[in-house]
């Protein structure tokens, strides 16, 4: 598989980030890998940090491998994805402002009124209101792949309550207990200012009539939810209440938490429930994880909710086309990062080809996520490719198809050794009166030889990132 | 014309409830077609939450109320000057984008009939072609209350002929988006010295280009005119409802809804 980019390996020379790192793993034993590796899963289960899977069943607990091999990059690298990042995380908030404003990027004809109007994240409900600062995506999660040393792809925005950066955060802190002399010997940049930077984040964007210093929750379905150990790790870190709907109730246009001491005002809200669940007045009337008339108080100024109900607007697939030319109509600027090159299938030529090419593309969901109802045209058997296509001929806008990237690869630790495994990277942006990005993110890899799919839903682990420093 | 409203709806609960959270629809929409001269809203032992324009210019109010309590009374007394404007709703500032009422939702879910009435729907233009789905609903379903409720879809209603206001809005709503037009539910009041009316009253909107949005009102045939006060709307019923709430604890709630609109001495 020589066609793949080899982020350590450039034609039998090692890359200058990963010089270290062939020292190091060239004197590793076996046994002590192993011993490591044992070690590294011990402090996992220890933290309690597991990944419940939906539709997958077996044990809800079961830890996300992790990958001791590093995935590295150079100061050079990551200061071009950081300006690309932000850069795309200012559109995204611009787009989302805009649609729920005037929507002259629709009125200009630049993105079709229906795509946006008719998508199922688009609230009426929160249309003509203005949220603090402007801001609807104070976390953007960006899905990045690479298929060359200057080649980077995105392949999906998450601009609603993207996972995952909890594991950015033990990651490094695994490896810091584990491999001290690799710190000592890299100049890797910190992430762990990330949960202050959040936290300052979403202060920043506190309703005006917030009295002194806000009070932020974190608002979790609760613990069967399958990311409840971020909800609480995250509140821990930033020393902030984690709190279910029920803890919540709303009183005189404010919320308030309940507490041993009485009522407590909440001027922040950094939810991780769906926006269909968050009030069942102005959302689905059988919900029983959100707070009642939390959407009343919050149209009227009265708390903040991070991400801005409404925001998965700017996330939905069919959306994600556009995303170059809100940077250009926003911004005024050319993207630094490029969009992989998308088919919709609800386009009737775009379809043709799409059903002509099966065996080549990526076909996923419009509003799927999770690498879940995806078909990877070349790893498919001809009936899965047969059975995919009859769903997709039975709902064309349902899908959109990509070509199959060649993502590129990190060596990782395997059963024989150490091999290439293809990996992506999901940083997570944060928008609040700052634009801020913590050198660093989640690399996703997958572990299975030759997959491509990285999703810990299917076979996926995750490596630490580092960046480091000039 | 000046009409006065009562509306008084008595939420009574067969145990004490706690933390009632109410979110109202209640207050006459802001637009040429009418303008309040007094109105107030009340709710027993409750708190005045927020007060907003939502998207669509409805004026929307929370309300709370700690409890325990054992009935909730809702009352609502005002005094509004209304104008016959032929049914165009004229004025209303809003931010939701017409296209964006094509949606469809569970009770405007279009079948094979409703599909088969859409399809039968003639006129050169966008007006007449609206007006000719409001006479093929009322044609289609018979007023008769009592045989439907809060939960019957457009589907249903056509199936059996016979419903209400709210029956007539949602047919009339399918339609018209099975035909590419935005389509509104919207919630009010109607004055009628005749005995067919219901004070609390419901019909739709439907967008024409360069004109806006057009009331239309299978229940009476005919389009909003000076007997019509609007509050608000939605893209159904339930989105469009006056009063949505919830109350914690376990009781069974009985609810009584009492509407009077008089015309006022001038």
């Amino acid at each position: 598989m020589s066609t793949y980019f080899n982020e350590m390996m450039d034609r039998g020379a090692v890359r200058p980030p990963y010089a270290q790192l062939q020292g190091w793993v060239d004197q590793m034993p076996a046994e002590l890998r192993n011993l490591k590796q044992a070690e590294a899963e011990a402090l996992f289960r220890r933290i309690g940090i597991t990944f419940a899977v939906y539709g997958e069943g077996g044990d809800p607990d079961r830890l996300i491998p992790f990958d001791m091999f590093p995935r590295v990059f150079a100061a050079q690298e990551w200061f071009r994805l950081e300006r690309g990042i932000k850069q795309r995380a200012r559109a995204l908030n611009a787009f989302l402002a805009d649609v729920y404003d005037r929507g002259e990027i629709v009125r200009a004809g630049r993105i079709p009124a229906r795509l946006v109007y008719l998508n199922e994240a688009y609230e009426k409900a929160v249309a003509g209101f203005r949220p603090p600062k402007g801001v609807y995506s104070h976390i953007v999660g960006i899905d990045l792949v690479r298929t060359g040393p200057d080649e980077f792809y995105v392949l999906e925005d998450n601009c609603r309550t993207p996972s995952g950066v909890s594991y950015m955060l033990e990651n490094r802190e695994i490896m810091m207990r584990m491999f001290p002399e690799l710190f000592a010997s890299n100049r890797i940049q910190p992430v762990e200012a990330y949960p202050e930077l959040l936290r300052s984040t979403l202060a920043s964007v506190a309703p005006a009539n917030c009295p002194g210093e806000p009070n932020i929750v974190i608002l979790t379905p609760g613990h069967f939810n399958s990311a409840y150990y971020e909800h609480s790790f995250l509140a821990d870190m930033m020393g902030v209440e984690l709190v279910e709907g029920q803890d919540l109730f709303v009183e005189g246009g404010q919320v308030y938490m309940r507490t041993t001491q009485g009522p407590k005002r909440v001027d922040v809200i950094y939810r991780r429930i769906d926006d269909a669940f968050l009030d069942p007045l102005c959302f689905r009337p059988d919900s029983m994880l959100g707070v009642p008339g939390l959407m009343d108080v919050y149209r009227s100024g009265g708390v903040s909710i991070c991400s801005a109900p409404g925001a998965g607007v700017a996330d939905d697939k069919a959306v994600y086309t556009y995303v170059p030319e809100m940077v250009r109509f926003y911004l005024g600027e050319e993207p630094i990062l490029q969009n992989v090159p998308t088919w919709q299938c609800a386009k009737a030529d775009e379809l043709t080809h799409v059903l002509e090419n099966l065996g080549d593309l990526v076909v996923k969901e419009v509003h799927g996520s999770g690498g879940y109802g995806m078909l990877v045209g070349p790893k498919s058997t001809k009936a899965e490719i047969e059975a995919f296509r009859a769903k997709i001929i039975d709902a064309p806008d349902n899908y959109i198809a990509q070509p199959t990237l060649a993502l590129s690869t990190v060596p990782s630790f395997v059963e024989q050794g150490v091999a290439p495994r293809h990996v992506d990277l999901r940083p997570y942006c944060l928008v609040g009166e700052r634009i801020e990005l913590v050198p660093g993110g989640l690399t996703r890899v997958a572990l299975r030889e030759g997959s491509l799919v990285v999703n810990s839903s299917q076979g996926g682990g995750v490596k630490d990132t580092w960046v480091l420093a000039e | 014309m000046r009409l006065a409203v009562e509306h008084v709806t008595t939420y009574t609960y067969d145990r004490p409830v706690r933390r009632v959270v109410q979110s109202h629809r209640l207050t006459p929409t802001a637009c040429q077609n009418q303008r309040v001269i007094d109105w107030a809203v009340t709710v027993s032992d409750g708190v005045r939450g927020g007060s907003f324009r939502d998207g669509a210019g409805d004026r929307i109010e929370g309300w709370s109320v700690k409890g325990p309590v054992e009935a909730i009374e809702v009352r609502v007394k005002g005094l509004v000057e209304t104008q016959d404007m032929a049914g165009v709703l004229k004025g209303l500032r809003e931010s939701v984008p017409a296209v964006a009422w094509l949606g469809e939702t569970a009770p405007t879910a279009p079948d094979g009939a409703l599909r088969d009435l859409a399809a039968q729907g003639a006129g050169g233009d966008a007006l007449s072609l609206a007006h000719d789905l409001a006479g093929l609903v009322a044609g289609a379903i018979a007023w008769v209350p009592g045989r439907t409720d809060a939960s019957t879809s457009a589907a249903e209603a056509l199936a059996q002929g016979e419903g209400v206001c709210q029956d007539h809005a949602h047919a009339l709503i399918a339609l018209a988006r099975l035909r590419d037009l935005p389509a509104r539910y919207v919630s009010g009041y109607m004055f009628d010295a005749g005995e067919a009316g219901e004070a609390a009253h419901a019909w739709a909107e439907i967008w024409i280009e360069g004109l806006g949005w057009v009331g239309f009102d299978p229940a009476n045939r005919c389009c909003p005119d000076a007997r019509y006060i609007r509050l608000g709307c939605g893209m159904d019923g339930a989105g469009a409802a006056p009063i949505r709430g919830v109350a914690r604890g376990l009781a069974t709630e009985s609810l009584q809804i009492a509407v009077a609109v008089a015309q006022a001495q001038q």
